[in-house]
């Protein structure tokens, strides 16, 4: 039926089954699924070891979260799977949006050049779980990964956790000083430890459905408010890798969701969206309803709830997986400097707070979408299709059409712990920004990109003429007191410069980063910016830093 | 003579504009929806003030209307 080969990863039995102390762990991540895995490869490469459970023994069935965004490329890419994902999955670039058969607009996504990650991909969720578990497979020292082990009590504490797991050859219990919980929408952890888990469910069924065609068809994306070809409400049709083709149908709140997955009726379905003509296989469908919701805190005593787990939006804007990837880019490096005794525990309460905020930004940009896809009165249609009727001439009306804003680096400007900004520096990037990429070039004149080297480590990064000033300046910064402080010095040419100094041989750090003579930034772990200066002052970083990992602290 | 603008108008936050407007009609008939989309009509206009802008937005509503009525016979 699919063409995908579908891996089973072998279950092995613990070796704490049947021993009577249960091992304890620093880390145990339930759920193998994007943000789960992402998590382990993320303390893995900080040196940190977990074990991974997962009740099943293959990666997601189905395409499921297709679509990754700059930001999450940029952190995969950090965690050692980037090019991989880039390489095989489908970058597209044109959208088209019709209402009835009439096209409102279309829009060609012609990326900004210097950034090593595109706009986004397609690359179906199997491919994405399966490509970390590989690069999992890169740390067997630091990841162990449990496959048919599924967590089934969990006993909380301060000071640590108590997993009780079923194999199939029985149960056994583990400890651990840290639990994170990324196991989905229907958390068993967030389950069995009673969390509330509130929001608004909207009255609305989607058939979701991938289907391989020609591989001439079109790699357009496109949209239809109230396709005439077919009842649904909307259509949206996209490309994912191996020539198969996501198609979402807005069925309405009344739709037979049993009759409506019957493949034959998908197929139906699919047909009058890609013509009879062309040749269409079934791979995977399903039908569902979708909710917005989050947890009040991502964080209780010692477990954290990441994902799916923690939040779930509507899929419109695909802010679900790629949300998901930014909450494991924000914790890891604060519980590997947690576990490693060079932060308070309270620095999680800055991953709850900084990620509380991505969740409730990616729940009021897809609830606006839901308000518009799906009118609840009279009224509210009336609104909705007088702005797709304007839309058809009018250019302010195109940007009211709301078929989904897709995912963007959250910001966490303004955010406890970050600098204010006090102007002095040009450029957007401010304290609490993702840093840009740009493309650099080494001492040795190899060209590569500035995310490379800020890595997973804290960085000052600061702008000199030349290399002269490179010595005193690395001397200062190893003396100014962060432990595993990387410094990178930005200078017109580095060939022939000490290896901390990078060129910026497109002039595009210099121009992103308003970045004269002097100008300092000092970068996260998860390569945010934290504080910025016009000069170089080193007495000036510590404090910035341990206003960071204090932020808790009133 | 000032023209109606037809670029966006709202700096990028139309998507704040279009909540703001479908929550302002939350909880209303459809009667008292038309009454309210008839006020706010009245509202904006008046601080607009400008009847050669006004004018052009009745015109551009007027023939939206008429190309979407030739669309659905």
């Amino acid at each position: 039926m699919s063409n995908y080969q579908y891996p089973r990863y072998p279950y092995r039995t613990p070796r704490e089954l049947g021993v009577g102390a249960p091992a304890r762990h620093p880390v145990i991540i339930v759920g193998a699924g994007p943000v789960g895995l992402a998590g382990a490869i993320d303390l893995a490469q900080q040196g940190i070891a977990s074990v991974v459970v997962d009740d099943n023994d293959t990666v997601s069935v189905g395409s499921r979260a297709i679509c990754w965004a700059k930001r999450t490329l940029e952190i995969f890419d950090r965690l050692g799977v980037g090019e991989r994902m880039i390489a095989k999955g489908v970058t597209w670039k044109v959208g088209r949006v019709y209402h009835r058969d009439r096209e409102l607009y279309h829009f060609d996504l012609l990326p900004e050049g210097g950034h090593k990650m595109p706009a986004f991909i397609n690359l179906q969720q199997y491919y994405v779980e399966q490509y970390l578990i590989e690069r999992a497979a890169a740390f067997p020292h630091l990841i162990d990964l449990r496959w048919k082990n599924r967590a089934c009590q969990v006993e909380n504490s301060a000071t640590g956790v108590t997993l009780g797991i079923e194999t199939p050859e029985g149960s056994y219990r583990l400890e651990t000083e840290w639990l994170i919980a990324a196991d989905g929408a229907r958390s068993t952890i967030r389950t069995l430890l009673g969390h509330p888990f509130e929001g608004s469910t909207f009255e609305e069924k989607f058939l979701i459905v991938d289907v391989r065609l020609d591989a001439q068809y079109p790699s357009e994306r496109r949209f239809w408010f109230q396709p005439q070809f077919d009842s649904s409400q909307s259509v949206l049709i996209h490309r994912q890798p191996d020539d198969v083709f996501r198609i979402d149908f807005q069925l309405g709140w009344d739709a037979d969701a049993e009759a409506e997955r019957r493949t034959e009726r998908a197929l139906e379905r699919v047909r009058r969206v890609v013509g009879p003509e062309v040749h269409c296989e079934f791979e995977w469908c399903s039908v569902y309803t979708f909710r917005c919701a989050r947890m009040p805190h991502f964080v209780d005593r010692r477990v954290i709830f990441a994902g799916d787990a923690a939040h779930v939006v509507s899929p419109f804007g695909a802010r679900g997986g790629n949300g998901g990837i930014q909450d494991i880019d924000n914790l890891c490096w604060k519980l590997a400097s947690v576990l490693r005794n060079e932060a308070p525990a309270a620095l999680l309460e800055s991953y709850d707070s900084e990620r509380g905020h991505g969740a409730d930004e990616n729940i009021l940009n897809s609830s606006r979408t839901t308000a518009f896809m799906t009118p609840k009165t009279s009224a509210e249609r009336e609104i909705r299709d007088g702005v797709l009727a304007l839309a058809a001439t009018f250019p302010f009306a195109r940007a009211l059409v709301n078929p989904g804003r897709l995912s963007r680096p959250c910001s966490l400007a303004g955010r406890p712990g970050f600098a204010a900004d006090d102007g002095g520096i040009v450029g957007a990037m401010l304290p609490g920004t993702a840093c840009a990429d740009a493309p650099v070039q080494d001492a040795r004149g190899a060209s590569g990109w500035l995310l490379h080297y800020l890595g997973s480590h804290p960085v000052a990064m600061v702008f000199v003429d030349g290399p002269a000033d490179a010595a005193q300046i690395e001397r200062e910064a190893s003396e100014c007191g962060i432990g595993g402080l990387r410094v990178v010095l930005i200078a017109p040419d580095a060939r022939g410069a000490r290896a901390s100094v990078l060129g910026d041989c497109e002039g595009l750090v210099r121009a992103r980063y308003g970045g004269a003579r002097g100008v300092t930034y000092l970068i996260r772990p998860d390569q945010h910016v934290l504080a910025r200066w016009p000069q170089w002052q080193p007495q000036a970083l510590r404090a910035a830093w341990q206003t960071c990992l204090g932020s808790h602290l009133s | 003579m000032r023209a109606l603008q037809l670029t966006d108008g709202f700096g990028g936050r139309g998507d704040q504009f279009y909540e703001c407007l479908i929550t302002t009609h939350q909880g209303l008939s459809d009667g008292e929806s038309r009454a309210l989309n008839a006020r706010l009509v009245l509202l904006l206009a008046n601080h607009i003030g400008d009847l050669e802008v006004i004018s052009q937005a009745c015109t551009a509503a007027r023939a939206s209307l008429a190309a979407v009525a030739v669309q659905q016979p």
